[in-house]
């Protein structure tokens, strides 16, 4: 009996395997509260392995290149580096204390940092692993963006309630505009013509002209059912052609779909609870959202704007990225 | 004060006194409370234990005139929430040093009789704003019972062991300022200075009349580490805050509670509500 089933069961196997693609999108996790990284395989949609990584995992995003993922490990005071292939950590970056989120230059390098605690930023070389200068910025800084031309770089303070402009090449800061209370993310066009910067408590998103450094327009949300402070707005991501908007609305459980000509809230789509941030995988076609209190990723179908999967991860997912391929 | 401040066009923020009279009949344009009153820092406890089910209550209240009025706030938040006093107590204070060398074998045999002979109770409420006898309670009662109010678990606008909405951070930037823990009192202070700044910088301006009317509108909030933003009571001018539920270690609870309902904001459920206030401003 038991060759047979072995056979049987290897027979099995070889097609499954030699089905896959060769390029199965890969999708990286960070788990707040377990300490650990989940890597979901995109084609199965579920998580395939769950490796340690460092105290307090959130920001997570990968090299140009794909060859390395960068997470913050916010309570070791460091950024991780851990190799995809292997997934293991390889080595770290020298981020300065409590790094929360980044953002990678367009060209590669280098690594905008957020120092939570020190009211810094911190910027890295990639690849010498140097810590090049630390700039002041205003108090809690959260979010990081850089524009797609580089030139200029956007942090976020969370008790400040401002987005401060900074130019690449100076590394001064030229502007910084209000915005609502607790503002929690940054995040240009593809075009570069707007950045949108998402405030937790004051539950809008506030689209700011990078030029003029003005607020151009603060999208609110109103969700059948649920109470204004129960609608908190942090990740944020345009689709490829920027056309539309995906907010993810935190407590309110919900990421909202946004026109983004007419800055007008298209659909509400339920998620997880507690929906945190959101990444594309590569092909524009799916989004996955984080989901801190369901301890799942909800997968979005772009096309048709439905939620088809939720796929159980660690505890208190927090960051996301798909591998680019 | 208030009065002759106010006709200096000069702004008070209240960031420690939790009279409710200085909310209701007392109350002045020109008073900002940042402090919960009495009223909220009550329904705040009252809340979690009818939530946790310990309806029957002992009320245990010094002989203080503060004691007296927070023992009025637990008997107004009995009544709203649902819950039984059962009984009351006064402790006495008559005195003396808190603490001796034999105080402690004192306090062991004085504290389970002062709770001796006790109808049947979930939960022993206690009213000691000075903080005579309600710190010797827990694990002294004659009964097992569990000891809330003015010790044990304690309704407050902040703890040093909060972490949440951004907490830690708050926490180390005071740590490293003051070499010391940030208790409710230093909070209340932050967030009062924090309401000028947000205002000051919303309003765009230094002015104090236009930074106290940006702080009066409607529109104004503040983040305060509390997971939402708070917001002036416009019939008052109280700040909406939820409550810490705190044990001396960590946040057990953080009110309003879940299912306790209101039409305009949970915050609203703390304390004397629009259709109660006696506040004409």
């Amino acid at each position: 009996m038991m060759p047979i089933r072995t056979a049987a069961f290897a027979m099995a196997l070889v097609p499954l395997l030699a089905a896959k693609p060769a390029a199965a999108y890969m999708a990286y996790v960070t788990n707040e509260r377990d300490n650990t990284m989940s890597v979901i395989d995109l084609d199965q949609m579920k998580t395939v392995q769950t490796i340690p990584v460092g105290q307090r995992p959130r920001g997570i995003t990968t090299t140009k290149d794909g060859s390395q993922i960068l997470i913050c490990a916010s309570d070791d005071d460091t950024i991780q580096v851990v190799d995809p292939k292997t997934l293991h950590v390889t080595g770290a970056l020298p981020s300065g204390p409590d790094p929360e989120t980044f953002a990678l230059h367009v060209s590669g390098n280098p690594l905008y940092v957020s120092n939570e605690d020190d009211n810094l930023v911190t910027i890295i070389d990639v690849t010498t692993r140097k810590a090049i200068a630390q700039i002041p910025t205003g108090v809690e800084p959260e979010g990081m963006a850089v524009s797609p031309d580089g030139k200029t770089i956007v942090n976020t303070s969370e008790t400040t309630n401002m987005a401060h402009f900074f130019d690449f090449a100076s590394q001064k800061m030229v502007a910084s505009v209000l915005v609502g209370a607790r503002p929690r993310i940054a995040e240009f066009r593809h075009d570069g013509s707007e950045v949108w910067v998402s405030s937790e408590l004051g539950g809008t998103v506030s689209v700011i002209d990078p030029v003029k450094h003005t607020v151009t327009h603060s999208i609110g949300f109103d969700v059948q059912g649920l109470r204004a402070e129960g609608i908190q707005p942090v990740g944020i991501r345009f689709t490829q052609d920027d056309a539309t908007a995906f907010v993810a609305l935190g407590p309110a459980n919900r990421v909202a779909v946004i026109d983004t000509k007419t800055y007008e809230v298209k659909k509400y789509l339920l998620v997880g609870q507690r929906v945190w941030q959101m990444a594309f995988t590569p092909d524009g076609k799916y989004l996955l959202t984080t989901n801190g209190l369901s301890n799942d990723v909800s997968v979005i179908d772009v096309a048709s704007l439905t939620v088809v999967k939720s796929i159980p991860v660690g505890r208190l997912p927090w960051g996301i990225v798909v591998a680019p391929q | 004060m208030a009065g002759p401040a106010g006709a200096k066009g000069v702004t008070l923020f209240n960031v420690a006194a939790p009279d409710d009279a200085l909310r209701q009949q007392s109350c002045r344009n020109n008073v900002i409370h940042v402090a919960p009153s009495r009223a909220m820092l009550a329904d705040a406890l009252a809340q979690y234990l009818v939530w946790k089910k310990w309806s029957r209550w002992v009320l245990a209240y010094g002989s203080h005139p503060e004691d007296g009025l927070l023992a009025d706030a637990y008997r107004r938040s009995a009544k709203r929430f649902g819950a039984r006093i059962v009984k009351e107590v006064e402790f006495k204070d008559t005195g003396g040093a808190r603490q001796t060398d034999s105080g402690v074998v004192q306090t062991q045999a004085q504290m389970p009789v002062f709770t001796q002979g006790l109808p049947d109770y979930d939960v022993l409420v206690t009213a000691d704003e000075n903080e005579v006898f309600a710190g010797y309670l827990p694990f002294r009662t004659w009964d097992a019972r569990p000891v809330a109010g003015s010790a044990g678990l304690r309704p407050v606008s902040w703890s040093a062991a909060s972490e949440s909405w951004g907490g830690a951070q708050v926490q180390d930037r005071f740590i490293r300022m003051a070499h010391r823990r940030m208790t409710p009192l230093d909070m209340q202070a932050w967030t009062a200075c924090r309401m000028i700044g947000e205002a000051a910088s919303r309003s765009g301006s230094t002015d104090p009349g236009k930074i106290m009317q940006n702080m009066k509108s409607p529109d104004f909030g503040v983040a305060a580490y509390k997971g939402q933003k708070l917001t002036l009571r416009d019939w008052d001018l109280q700040l909406r805050q939820p409550i810490l539920l705190d044990d001396g270690r960590t946040v057990v609870s953080v009110s309003p509670q879940p299912g306790f309902l209101h039409q305009v904001t949970e915050l609203d459920t703390l304390g004397f509500d629009r259709p109660e206030t006696r506040c004409k401003l």
